[in-house]
């Protein structure tokens, strides 16, 4: 099973009643794989005209409490962000998988993660969240599944998965967990009929004077709560690390080898894997700074995820860059290399 | 003793509407709650309202409802209407939100054979933002962004939304009536009903209603000439009757 449809069957394992979504490399498996597995659940496919058409119909789903999700890739996410945006804005539990290509425009179908700032930042209009992942092998692609309804559920907000092209494509074992989840709140505000009782309505407009400010405090609460509980990150041999490379994704996959290669060459490097992009891991990151470290961040762009841990660390610490963008890949030897340099000290030379 | 002979429809809520003098929303939004109410479907009817002047229609229909995004009704419709098959799913679109930025989603939804009902108000004009062309404005109407009036050359003809549908297999009743009179009233009732009965049946596919609505304010005429409009000019180009189903 590639990533793609190791994550479709996670998502149907996790109770998934209606998936809609358009064609698009490097996702096509998703769809594939749900237009047959969602018919013999006997629950709902739709291949929508467009992936606006898609977003809505998950709106449509969710407003009458079914789980309900969508993928694409970067240009159709692009078209999903006015979808998003309402999702927010109405407060609906939802599930949108990216598999991220190059870009701008039509770029290619390389991976890529050209889309953090529109995923993390807001992508869609107003001040919103989404609660956003960042998967960096199979397995962890479909133990994020489950967890990515239940907290959609549970604070009624849309969870975006960053994916690329390279997880969706590659294939490893995986075990689809069984385990019981956790109790979730009755969802007694969803759209079902009025039968005796009074009308619920779900919106996102908020017309009367001061409605729409106190319905963004209100958001903004939310999401303070979701940054208290909900921030998910791995560090590996960061106690000791004279430089710590910071990456998520693919690209923590690839960094983790430069990781392993510099600790066998003498250089203390260590690396911090944010897995919730939103809320992002500023504390854990700002707690290993201090002036005697430098940081590496290495990401499949020109650098996007950069701004939040410079803004984690606050200039306790230098922050370098390196990545690649539009569907390049770094290697595990490009990375070791910059690390390497970025530990010589001047000092040791002659 | 008193007898009460006439009253609200349970589905419509006592309260004033934000509608303008002579505007045909409210007769509409009547006709649609007086069928849910024959129909005795109101506890398992979800109501989505538009964005255009009938965008508040959640606070006007006793319904569960949903306010979604400009054009998108029938794809929000369809993710409701295909997970919750046995609830009775209706969207109600202005000709701005239908006809212009929510083409595609309407299409696709006939051409799905999708099992709700559409309600489309036609009023020729843009009314919430004050006026502007429609697509389904007429040759010569005056509109804020048409002050000479509209021309084809270059802005196009009125566009009939329901003979496009028409053509689809998967549209299974389309009529278009018009808030011109009470005669035409009772028409436009009889149709409503008829194609919420439909999907009440669970007949295999979309049923439309176009009703044609009187826009005073924007159409810079009294109510009653207003009507007077849907029924001498209007009809011209937006025929009245069933033309499918």
């Amino acid at each position: 099973m590639c990533g793609n449809e190791a994550m479709a069957e996670s998502a149907i394992q996790a109770g998934l009643d209606a998936y809609f979504g358009y064609p698009i490399t490097p996702q096509n498996e998703v769809t594939a794989y749900m237009s047959k597995r969602m018919a013999e659940e006997g629950r709902v496919f739709i291949q929508s005209e467009s992936e606006l058409a898609a977003i809505n119909m998950v709106f449509g789903a969710s407003a009458t409490g079914k789980r309900a999700m969508t993928s694409s890739s970067s240009p159709g996410i692009s078209l999903m962000q006015e979808g998003i945006s309402y999702l927010a804005g109405a407060e609906l539990p939802s599930v949108i998988v990216n598999v991220m290509r190059g870009g701008p425009g039509l770029g290619n179908i390389a991976p890529s993660q050209g889309d953090y700032f529109q995923a993390v930042k807001g992508g869609g209009h107003g001040d919103y969240h989404c609660i956003v992942f960042g998967p960096s092998g199979v397995q962890e692609f479909v133990d994020i599944m489950p967890l990515a309804f239940d907290l959609a559920d549970l604070y009624r907000i849309p969870v975006i998965i960053l994916a690329d092209g390279i997880l969706g494509q590659m294939m490893e074992p995986i075990v689809i967990s069984k385990k019981p989840r956790p109790k979730l709140p009755p969802k007694d505000w969803v759209l079902t009929g009025a039968e005796g009782r009074k009308q619920n309505i779900v919106r996102s407009l908020w017309l009367a004077d001061g409605a729409v400010e106190q319905h963004n405090y209100d958001l903004q609460a939310k999401y303070r709560q979701i940054e208290k509980k909900e921030i998910r990150c791995e560090q590996y041999k960061v106690e000791d690390a004279d430089i710590i490379v910071v990456a998520y994704g693919i690209a923590a996959r690839i960094v983790r080898g430069a990781v392993e290669k510099a600790r066998r060459q003498g250089i203390k490097a260590g690396l911090i894997r944010p897995i919730t992009l939103w809320p992002f891991p500023s504390e854990q990151i700002s707690k290993t700074a201090d002036e005697l470290r430098i940081f590496l961040v290495v990401e499949m762009s020109c650098g996007q995820m950069v701004e939040d841990v410079r803004l984690a660390i606050a200039g306790k610490a230098p922050v370098v860059f390196w990545g690649r963008p539009g569907g390049g890949v770094p290697t595990v030897e490009q990375v070791f290399e910059k690390t390497r340099e970025l530990t010589i000290k001047p000092n040791k030379k002659k | 003793m008193m007898q009460k002979v006439f009253t609200r429809p349970r589905t419509l809520k006592d309260c004033p509407t934000h509608y303008c003098p002579g505007c045909g929303h409210g007769i509409a939004h009547r006709l649609i709650a007086e069928v849910i109410d024959e129909l005795g479907i109101r506890g398992k009817t979800i109501g989505i309202a538009p964005v255009g002047c009938a965008v508040l229609a959640y606070d006007y229909f006793d319904v569960d409802m949903i306010e979604v995004a400009h054009g998108r009704a029938p794809a929000v419709a369809t993710g409701m209407k295909r997970t919750n098959p046995e609830k009775i799913i209706f969207s109600y679109q202005g000709d701005g939100d239908l006809a212009a930025i929510g083409t595609a989603e309407i299409i696709h939804a006939a051409h799905r054979a999708e099992q709700f009902t559409v309600v489309f108000i036609n009023n020729a004009v843009f009314g919430m933002t004050g006026g502007q062309m429609a697509p389904t404005t007429m040759l010569g109407q005056i509109t804020a962004t048409t002050p000479e009036g509209r021309r084809a050359d270059g802005q196009g003809y009125p566009l009939q939304v329901s003979e496009l549908l028409a053509i689809l297999p998967g549209a299974i009743y389309i009529e278009r009536c018009a808030l011109a009179s009470p005669s035409h009233i009772r028409k436009a009732k009889a149709a409503l009903k008829h194609a919420f009965e439909l999907q009440v049946k669970g007949a295999k596919g979309l049923s439309f209603v176009e009703l044609l609505s009187p826009c005073p304010t924007y159409w810079r005429l009294s109510p009653a000439d207003a009507m007077l409009w849907i029924q001498n000019e209007m009809t011209k180009v937006f025929p009245l009757g069933r033309l499918k189903g």
